[in-house]
């Protein structure tokens, strides 16, 4: 190992150093950033994806807002036992208009990767109000509040809008149409089919059973569509992954 | 008491690396041997780690790995190994008739854990682990023999499959109870009477002149589902009324809100989430859990 010897002409020449040491980082660096540019090929070819509406896209960011995250993941690993669980295993093209993505990694509570239409909306009113009241031996604190807190959905196409500055395919009619279709989806006698015809499937219902529009309608509007979005007829397990 | 002090003798002497600060010298011990291998060893590791397993990301994918291992492909075979070590039974419990799944011994030592598995894991968050529903809040108990929707195992296999009142099944179990305050069907007036008579028809404390003024009410508004005596029409989805248990609360208060502004009760349908002899399996554990006719 004699060349190891040699590092005195290194240690002791600062310019020869700094070109040295550059080279390692830069192949470092490369490593880890290069493979970011072919990252559209992890993303399965799966019909149904489509990006949240205006009043699941608020909900959304309640659900960062009050860190749900922090003990749900949205996650559902290849394995038996979470398959059998939770449903078919999450796939790529299921996160991939969400920024930032909610996998997370600590499950105090189940994952809700797949809990759209899961439970009633009445039955998320009563569980976020009074988590213990439905389930007695859940440890979640109480997010009644919400009810309390009204939406008019003033901000939301500034919201949408650096959705699509980092690549969300929220097109010209979504922008136009985004104040009156985030209050159309929490409104069953409004005319929805518009955003129906924007965002297909979108649950269109009165989330909360009040009048008024709240973060509670918002927060259950994106609940009741997680995981429901891909068609799994059209998906085909890749063998490499 | 007699420590020993022990001090090592260098075998031979290594020199120094050169550097000396304030006249502290660092000796030029090499590494240790064993260390030095296992460093060595890691590298190879990880060279052969590369040859077997997905490693390197290509163009259009990463490169497959000698030994052809996918994380996706496991949970695929390894569920499909569990299905076929089930599959008779399965195949069994589809294949009979639903009237006959509770009688049948071998298929009940199969449908029963499985069922309460598939209970424990998709229903009991509203149902409760127990079965015992939540009481006032809707959901009802599955332990006692008052259904809402039939208590024969082909309803609550029906109900199961398709749901009460979701907009997702167009075969869900469907009915409505008008809001007869909020939409002033009837009067504030008229709402306290047929009140009492409910009160009254389930045996509580009721004011009896209003009660039989809620009688004639209740006969034009409230028979048609409710059945005349309050007896509840499973067909229909609507509770009885003439006994002790109550979806909603059975208080004068309780009463009224529900008279006020109805219930919509919604359970999801389970049809695509489960399989079939999933769906078969946790309607046999439900009608096995006291109340199934």
């Amino acid at each position: 190992m004699a060349f190891l010897d040699k590092h005195k002409a290194i240690e002791t020449h600062a310019t020869l150093l700094l070109v040295l040491s550059l080279l390692v980082v830069s192949i470092g660096g490369i490593v880890q950033i290069v493979p970011l540019f072919y990252l559209e090929n992890t993303i399965e070819k799966v019909e149904g994806v489509r990006p949240y509406s205006p009043l699941e896209l608020a909900g959304r960011d309640i659900y960062i807002r009050e860190g749900c995250y922090v003990c749900h993941s949205q996650m559902i690993r290849p394995m038996r036992d979470e398959v059998e669980r939770y449903g078919h295993y999450s796939l790529a093209a299921e996160s991939m208009y969400d920024r930032p993505f909610q996998w997370g990694s600590k499950r105090t509570g189940p994952d809700l990767a797949r809990v759209g239409g899961r439970y009633s909306d009445a039955w998320h009113v009563d569980h976020l109000t009074d988590p213990q009241s439905v389930v007695p031996e859940s440890v979640m604190p109480k997010y009644g509040y919400l009810l309390n807190a009204e939406l008019d959905g003033r901000y939301i196409e500034g919201i949408m809008a650096t959705h699509r500055f980092v690549g969300v395919p929220y097109d010209d009619a979504m922008m136009e149409n985004a104040v009156a279709d985030f209050k159309a989806q929490a409104d069953p006698n409004s005319d929805y089919t518009g955003l129906q015809e924007r965002y297909a499937k979108a649950n269109v219902s009165n989330f909360d059973g009040q009048p008024q529009l709240t973060e509670m309608d918002a927060l259950i509007a994106y609940l009741q569509v997680l995981g429901t979005m891909v068609d799994f007829s059209t998906f085909t397990p890749d063998a490499s992954r | 008491m007699c420590a020993k002090q022990v001090t090592k003798k260098p075998s031979e002497p290594v020199g120094t690396t050169g550097h000396s600060w304030d006249g502290i010298e660092e000796l030029n011990n090499p590494m240790p041997r064993w260390w030095v291998w296992t460093f060595y060893a890691t590298i190879l590791w990880a060279v052969g780690y590369m040859i077997a397993y997905p490693a390197w990301p290509l163009i259009n994918g990463a490169t497959p790995g000698v030994l052809g291992a996918s994380t996706r492909a496991d949970v695929v075979d390894e569920i499909a190994r569990f299905d076929a070590a089930n599959a008779e039974i399965k195949a069994a419990l589809i294949a009979a008739p639903l009237e006959t799944i509770p009688t049948d011994q071998a298929l009940m030592a199969y449908a029963e854990p499985a069922g309460a598995s598939v209970f424990r894991t998709n229903c009991s968050t509203c149902h409760g682990s127990g079965a015992a529903g939540v009481e006032g809040k809707g959901y009802p108990n599955l332990l006692d023999d008052d259904w809402l929707w039939g208590g024969t195992i082909a309803d609550i296999h029906l109900t199961i499959s398709h749901g009460i009142r979701n907009t997702t099944d167009p075969d869900a179990r469907y009915s409505q109870m008008p809001a007869f305050g909020a939409d002033q069907l009837l009067e504030p007036a008229q709402i306290d009477a047929v009140v009492e008579h409910v009160l009254a028809i389930s045996g509580q404390e009721h004011d009896a002149a209003l009660a039989t003024e809620g009688a004639t009410l209740f006969a034009d508004n409230c028979a048609a589902c409710h059945m005349e005596a309050g007896e509840g029409d499973p067909t229909q989805g609507a509770p009885r009324l003439n006994d002790a248990i109550w979806l909603y609360g059975g208080s004068r208060e309780k009463i009224k809100e529900t008279v006020v502004y109805a219930r919509f009760g919604v359970m999801p349908g389970w049809t695509g989430r489960l399989t079939e002899d999933e769906i078969r399996a946790v309607a046999a554990y439900v009608h096995s859990r006291g109340g199934g006719e």
